[in-house]
């Protein structure tokens, strides 16, 4: 009996002292995440964890629509680059107006945005995402590390065009930057994460680097319009640069005009051409578009789920007497509308005449007196999940409509403002020749073609509008003819005043988000804020 | 109790060791003075010597004593120790009386037990005689409200649902405040399982013998890793030696809502649309007056029964008990069966040396659970329209059409709320065992120490089925297929296993060292967890089944451990004395290897002064004792359990990227955050125990400072320098101050009648002291807090300077006549605008003051009492008054009336602009004092034949609340009051007969 019972202390003992030593039983992993050894094991993993810089983009996280998303402290479908990007470009000037309460929103309209607007703060954020994961990519591509992963061949190549693309969208998210916030921190693959805080860049800096970066990246870059669809190529490296270059002035205060006629010519001369129907560019088969777009952000309806992108500028637009299957969706958001100023810029805003003039306003008002109701304000029925032949878009929540960062048109009125400007290797008459094509499309016939005395700078300013109103250009467009802040140009509700109102001169640059001023020490808040 | 007595009893057997000599035996019976049943393992020791021995199964014993003995002392534990002279007696019959002085109690702390008297640290325990009564389904409601410092709120009236659990106001911010729920040794994890979101709702209240709840670090550091937000012991019953007992109670009860949401009728939304509504929207007035709450609510009948038998079988104590719960809501659809087991057998083996306690669980149950959208959708459903249609589809229910929509229905409009709940089916399967056993080996070399292995494991699997038909409007045609063809409903599956093992092993030294009159006691161990979870993915099913999205994984086992080793030393000097000190070491797997393990220190002294010369012979002070203590605690509950590498996560098939004509899975890296490490919490704790008039008066004063640092806090990441903009990390400080009270008052006692009052009072003060690494001044603080309105509208903020969970709104402005104007806020920071910057924190949820008081009358047979609560300084968000409450929302702009709070009654605001969401106008006092309980009883004694104990019982709990507050409720953890799921008020009549 005594001699069990020793046995079972003594068993007891050893029991505890063997327990104790596997403490490497702490050592865990997750059972369906990996390491990146494992991601990128192989050529499949780098296109997979490329393919999510490319969709940093188009989706708020790695749930369609949403679930497990990419930013914190935001909506997640409020997230979404190209949704915060339009309402900071858009809701900011008379393109666009919203009735909704979102934080922050209507702050676009009033003009009297803070640095902790959620907004600017999602939008900051979303953008250094991608950049972030542009880094990740490249290290991750970098020659030693194909080498020691033992990728070689048709492989490796295919991997280095991915490696350059990556630098390209790093570029491109630095120049959406520079122009909404100024002067902001920078990372670049070299800085390894979370070592050091980043050094903030001023805007002349950022606007070298991205010059820099995109004719260092030209030769390696896939030849315009050869690379897959979704994918830059070097007709994007010369549209972003043709458009920086257009905004030099802003953004360095020396013009570059020159450069952009140069650029945008080589866009233009890489063999792209107008679709013939102005009506049928944001249509849910508009991935056919591609003689005309340059560059698109990908969605659709069942693979590239996201409540942002092309799906918000669908359902936002409808409300009122709108009929939502009109535009292939289930129900409209009744949110986004248009002002009397934008409407003016159309002599006949029926579409009749301009088929650009995409305008509903049955039972709305050409004025608005209050911004929250939607039926005040003309409704924009530019996007819609319809194919071109009528039939519809694959679900009716999620639209498939493509959405182009950069297309033709752009850079027939890049050439012809940086002519009108002064810049020097183009001519007035190709730049009129540009405009008379855009607007025979649009009148589908020769009936809206200009004069060349009549293709002054400020018209090319209205033009521009009429062709890419509700694509994101407008704040930027309006901030380098003078008319953002001051009182040469007002709109409806332009400064939270009905009849509009100027605006102090530093909010031609958005504040740097508090949240990143409260966590890096390097940065310096834009003056103002 | 089994284990504690059993300790007693070794303690006796050790100091019986030596052996002197012996002339002759005594022997002799000890039985309890109320009912004369033989008490068993009682110590029967000679006075003057470490001699004696304990009683059988039937009450006796035998004793050999010297010549020159006089007298044996006969002591138990909870009862009054006797002293008998022998003269020339052989034969010794005692009864002993069970003690009314709870300083005599036994407390179960962690690894091991201590007298009452001989605690150092701040423990609170409450026993079964003390528990609330009535319809109690989950075992923390036993004692809310009775312990100070400690807040138990349920979480809704829903069955079967959980508590927020609060002591000392919780330690953390973004990591749990979840205090650690330790079972018959084996701690819990306090997380749900798919089909039951609240673990302990598993474990039938009746099984339940006695809560022991650690306060400050002295009593919690011994369980370092998870004591930050303190501890609590729960201690099943066991079963007893002697004639077997039954126990057997039926409980009916009756439900019903005691409060509804204050919304407007049919024929005021009808006068509010005539007035204000454009003529497309009076044109959609319908002519019914339904009262939707009224549809979507019932009176719920409910039953419980249980059913307990314990004695012993050849010498083994058993207790075996049963349990049915039926349980449905006052949501209608709502239903909780419930069927408990629980096993329990702790002989006593190998001459007194090696004590087993095992202990079973079963439960099972059964759940359907109601859409719960329906109480936000009854608040806001036009009451001018019918609850049936005359058509045939959606169900039959009358739903917000659109000819032109895709599904008929009108978008963004809210559903039927009959129709939510009636047409949808959700329902789980629950079980889940817990098992433990605990050995206690009393060395037979060297009886002074005790090895004491206590294993466990926690199994459960949740499973379910979630149906919706395809004529429901909630998701009808909700996906078109490839083929372009619709198809509605849900059909859906689920399925968690939970599988958590545990190890603690330790020895426990005791020792008299009578050369300095003290003992000393030492426990050193070693302890294991195993958590682990298995989440099984199925696809998202329409009602016919059709696939609308896979998952990439078939399971996802999410785990982590804890290893730790531990130590204690406590020195009792003079009986006067006792220093307490404790040290544990713990590692998890949630930390790098770097940050790994953690040590967590404590220490304690108490002063028995009632044991000084000075008060030994005062008639007034019964008792009176000072302690002090303090320690460390840690913290990794509620945070991420592989977060210190970057790890790349799999997008779902609806989260692709196209490039050319293909689509390409895409793969995130995923913020991480390598430093992460232990979250600390620094107690400081004095009190002074005191019992006056033979404890007719007792109570506990009690200070407290609590320091928690490297907060885990989820904060900003400058931009580019990692994969989250927000990471979890050890940033910051925080501190909570408080005072507790307890008193125990006995007024009246007399053979008749016997009055007891018991109070407490606690007062917590939180302050956030860091919150990020740089102290920058315009960074107002982390906001959180959705609320409903608006697409991201955040109410709460976690601010420096400021109490945790304080709200961050706009100042409303107000005209003379007090009523609040439309839109406009003060500017706080005078620039001229109105944005984010005139934000102000203000007030907050978590109440400065809590009260609890209760008091029982027991009179010859009859017994009544209450038990009431309140709040004071507590603060709410009344979101369904901002939320529904102004006129945009009645009259919606999408084209469809809804019916909104009678606040627009009060504010008339119009609901235009946002920032009106964000008023301090809708943050509203709600301190309150609720009554809990009243109860009544009645005990017939014996019947049937003498054979068996009756007594009756009638509760009525949430009886009634008196609270300035507007709003349904005033407790909603969390602080946001958004369609809250009404508590019932609660009719219950019990029976309860044992033999």
């Amino acid at each position: 009996m005594k001699n069990n019972t020793f046995k079972i202390a003594i068993a007891t003992v050893f029991t505890v002292f063997i327990l104790a030593s596997c403490t490497k039983q702490l050592d865990l992993l997750p059972t369906n995440d990996i390491t990146s050894n494992q991601v990128y094991k192989d050529a499949t993993g780098y296109k997979q964890a490329f393919a999510k810089v490319y969709a940093s983009f188009a989706l708020t996280g790695n749930n369609g629509p949403a679930g497990n998303g990419d930013i914190q402290g935001i909506d997640e479908g409020t997230s979404d680059f190209l949704r915060l990007y339009w309402k900071a470009q858009e809701l900011s000037t008379d393109e666009a107006v919203v009735s909704w309460g979102d934080p922050g929103i209507q702050d676009f309209h009033n003009m009297n945005w803070s640095a902790s607007n959620p907004m600017l703060t999602g939008l900051y954020y979303r953008s250094f995402y991608q950049i972030t994961l542009a880094n990740d990519f490249i290290r991750q591509a970098s020659d030693a590390n194909l080498a020691t992963r033992g990728i070689t061949g048709t492989d490796a190549d295919n991997i280095k065009k991915y490696r350059t693309e990556a630098r390209f969208l790093r570029a491109y998210q630095y120049a959406v930057l520079m122009d909404l916030f100024g002067s902001v921190p920078f990372v670049t693959e070299a800085d390894l994460l979370g070592s050091v805080l980043p050094k903030q860049k001023t805007r002349t800096e950022l606007f070298t680097y991205i010059e820099t970066e995109l004719k260092a990246i030209e030769a390696d870059l896939v030849d315009a319009r050869k690379n897959e669809y979704g994918r830059a190529d070097k007709a994007a490296a010369w549209a972003l640069l043709a458009r920086i270059y257009l905004n030099a002035q802003v953004y360095i205060g020396t013009a570059k005009n020159t450069e952009a006629i140069t650029y945008a010519k080589k866009v233009i001369d890489a063999g792209y051409s107008l679709i013939s129907d102005y009506t049928k560019l944001m249509r849910a088969d508009n991935n056919l578009n591609t003689s005309e777009f340059i560059l698109t952000i990908n969605y659709d309806g069942v693979k590239t789920q996201n409540w942002g992108g092309t799906t918000f500028l669908t359902h936002a637009p409808i409300g009122g007497s709108m009929t939502a299957s009109g535009f292939g969706v289930d129900g409209g958001w009744g949110g986004l509308r248009t002002t009397k100023a934008f409407a003016d810029k159309f002599t006949d805003i029926t579409g009749a005449t301009d088929k650009r003039a995409q305008i509903y306003t049955n039972g709305q008002s050409a004025d608005i007196s209050d911004l929250t109701k939607f039926t005040d304000g003309y409704a924009i029925t530019k996007y819609k999940n319809i194919k071109a032949d009528g039939s519809a878009g694959s679900s009716l929540t999620w639209t498939d409509i493509d959405f182009p960062i950069f297309r033709l048109s752009e850079m027939y009125l890049i050439y012809a403002e940086a002519v009108s400007r002064g810049g020097t290797g183009g001519d007035a008459t190709t730049a009129l020749g540009y405009m008379n094509t855009m607007r025979q499309r649009a009148y589908g016939n020769t009936s809206g073609n200009i004069t060349s005395a009549q293709l002054t700078t400020d018209f090319i300013l209205d033009e521009r509008s009429r062709e890419l109103y509700w694509e994101g250009f407008r704040r930027t467009d309006l901030i380098r003819y003078g008319k953002f802040v001051e009182s040469t140009y007002l709109w409806p509700w332009k400064g939270g005043v009905k009849g509009g109102t100027s605006v102090d001169a530093y909010r031609k640059l958005y504040p740097i988000p508090s949240s990143d001023i409260s966590s890096n020490t390097n940065l310096k808040q834009n003056t103002g804020y | 109790m089994n284990m504690k007595k059993t300790l007693v009893v070794l303690l006796f057997a050790i100091i019986g060791i030596s052996v002197s000599a012996q002339d002759r035996t005594v022997t002799g019976k000890v039985t309890d003075t109320r009912d004369g049943t033989p008490l068993v393992a009682v110590s029967v020791t000679v006075k003057g010597s470490n001699k004696g021995t304990v009683t059988a199964a039937d009450g006796t014993f035998s004793i050999k004593v010297s010549s020159k003995t006089t007298t044996l002392v006969i002591s138990y534990l909870n009862y009054v120790t006797k002293e008998v002279l022998l003269d020339s007696k052989n034969i010794v019959n005692v009864a002993l009386s069970q003690s009314s002085d709870q300083l005599n109690d036994v407390v179960v702390i962690g690894y091991g037990s201590v007298r009452k008297k001989d605690l150092t640290g701040s423990v609170a325990t409450i026993s079964a005689k003390d528990f609330n009564t009535g319809a109690i389904s989950t075992p923390e409601q036993l004692i809310a409200g009775k312990v100070a410092g400690v807040s138990i709120i349920s979480n809704s009236g829903a069955p079967g649902s959980g508590s927020t659990i609060r002591i000392r106001g919780g330690a953390s911010l973004n990591a749990s405040n979840d205090p650690l729920i330790v079972i018959d040794g084996m701690p819990i994890d306090a997380g749900g399982i798919s089909g039951q979101a609240n673990a302990l709702a598993l474990i039938n209240p009746n099984d339940i013998e006695s809560f022991s709840v650690l306060k400050d670090a002295s009593a919690a550091a011994i369980y370092g890793a998870r004591a930050s937000n303190g501890v609590i012991l729960i201690t099943t019953k066991k079963g007893k030696k002697g004639a077997m007992k039954v126990d057997f109670s039926t409980q009916l009860s009756v439900a019903t809502v005691s409060k509804k949401a204050d919304v407007f009728n049919a024929n005021e939304i009808r006068s509010i649309v005539i007035a204000n509504g454009t003529s497309a929207l009076k044109s959609l007035l319908g002519v019914a007056n339904t009262d939707w709450q009224d549809q979507i609510y019932q009176t719920a009948i409910n039953n419980e029964n249980n059913f307990s038998v314990s004695g012993a079988v050849k010498n083994i104590p058993y207790r075996f008990s049963y349990g049915y719960l039926d349980q449905r809501g006052v949501l209608k659809t709502d239903k909780l069966t419930r069927n408990t087991v629980g096993i329990n057998l702790n002989p006593t083996l190998l001459n007194n040396h090696l004590t087993i306690n095992v202990n079973y669980k079963l439960s099972s149950s059964q759940s359907n659970f109601a859409d719960q959208g329906a109480i936000g959708a009854a608040t806001s459903f036009d009451p001018t329209q019918p609850v049936k249609s005359n058509s045939s589809r959606f169900g039959g229910y009358w739903e917000w059409l659109d000819p032109n929509s895709s599904t008929g229905l009108k978008s963004l409009s809210p559903k039927n709320p009959l129709g939510l709940l009636m047409q949808r089916q959700n329902n789980s399967n629950v079980t889940r065992q817990i098992a433990s056993a605990l050995f206690d080996y009393k060395v037979h070399f060297l009886p002074d120490l005790h090895v004491v292995l206590n294993t466990g494991f926690d199994v459960a699997e949740g499973k379910g089925t979630n149906v919706t038909n395809d004529s429901a409007a909630s998701s009808y045609n909700r996906f078109k297929d490839a083929s372009n063809k619709f198809h509605g409903g849900v059909n859906t599956q689920y399925l968690q296993k939970r599988s958590n093992s545990y190890l603690n092993a330790y020895l426990n030294y005791a020792k008299d060292i009578k050369a300095i009159g003290s003992r000393l006691e030492l426990v050193a161990g070693y302890e294991y967890q195993d958590y682990k979870t298995t989440n099984y993915n199925y696809s998202d099913l329409t009602y016919d089944k059709t696939v609308v999205s896979s998952p990439n994984f078939e399971s996802n086992v999410p785990e982590y451990k804890l290893i730790s080793f531990l130590g204690r030393a406590n020195l009792n000097i003079l009986n006067k004395y006792i220093i307490t000190a404790s040290v544990r070491q713990d590692g998890s797997s949630k930390f790098n290897p770097d940050n790994r393990y953690a040590l967590f220190p404590s220490g304690a002294i108490a002063w028995k002064l009632k044991e000084e010369n000075f008060l030994q012979s005062s008639k007034v002070v019964s008792d009176l004792k000072l302690r002090a203590s303090y320690g460390v605690t840690g913290q990794q509950d509620g945070i991420g359990y592989y977060d210190y590498i970057s790890y790349y996560n799999l997008g779902s098939n609806s989260a692709q990227y196209q490039f050319g004509n293909s689509y390409y899975p895409i793969y995130r890296p995923n913020g991480y955050y390598y430093n992460r490490k232990w979250e600390q919490t620094a107690t400081a704790n004095v009190a002074l125990d005191f019992g006056l008039f033979d404890n007719r008066v007792s109570g506990t004063i009690e200070a407290y400072n609590r320091t928690t640092t490297d907060l885990l806090n989820e904060i900003n990441q400058s931009a580019g320098t990692n994969f989250s903009n927000k990471i979890v990390a050890n940033v910051g400080s925080m501190e909570n101050k408080g005072v507790e009270l307890t008193l125990n008052f006995q007024p009246v006692k007399n053979k008749t009648t016997t009055w007891d009052v018991s109070f407490n009072a606690t007062y917590n003060k939180n302050q956030i002291t860091k919150l990020t690494i740089s102290d920058d001044p315009t960074y107002s603080g982390a906001r959180y807090g959705g609320i409903s309105g608006g697409t991201g509208n955040t109410i709460l903020i976690q601010s420096v300077g400021y109490k945790r969970g304080s709200y961050f709104v706009y100042k409303q402005v107000y005209n003379a006549a007090n009523k609040p104007i439309d839109g406009l806020f003060a500017d706080l920071n005078r620039d001229g605008i109105i944005n984010e910057k005139d934000l102000y924190q203000y007030k907050g949820n978590d109440p400065q003051l809590f009260f609890g008081a209760s008091s029982s009358v027991s009179y010859k047979k009859w017994n009544a009492g209450f038990v009431l609560r309140a709040n004071v300084g507590n603060y709410m968000y009344n979101n369904v008054a901002s939320s529904s409450g102004t006129l945009r929302n009645i009259l919606n702009p999408i084209g469809y009336i809804n019916n909104g709070s009678k606040d627009y009654l009060t504010s008339g605001f119009s609901g235009n602009g946002s920032n009106y969401y964000l008023s301090d106008y809708y943050v509203q006092n709600a301190s309150f004092l609720r009554m809990d309980n009243i109860n009544v009883g009645y005990n017939f004694g014996k019947v049937l034949h003498n054979k068996a104990n009756l007594r009756i019982s009638a509760n009525i709990q949430n009886a009634f609340i008196i609270t300035k507050y507007k709003g349904l409720d005033p407790e909603v953890n969390g602080g946001i009051d958004n369609n809250f799921y009404p508590r019932p008020r609660t009719v219950v009549l019990g029976l309860n007969l044992n033999f």
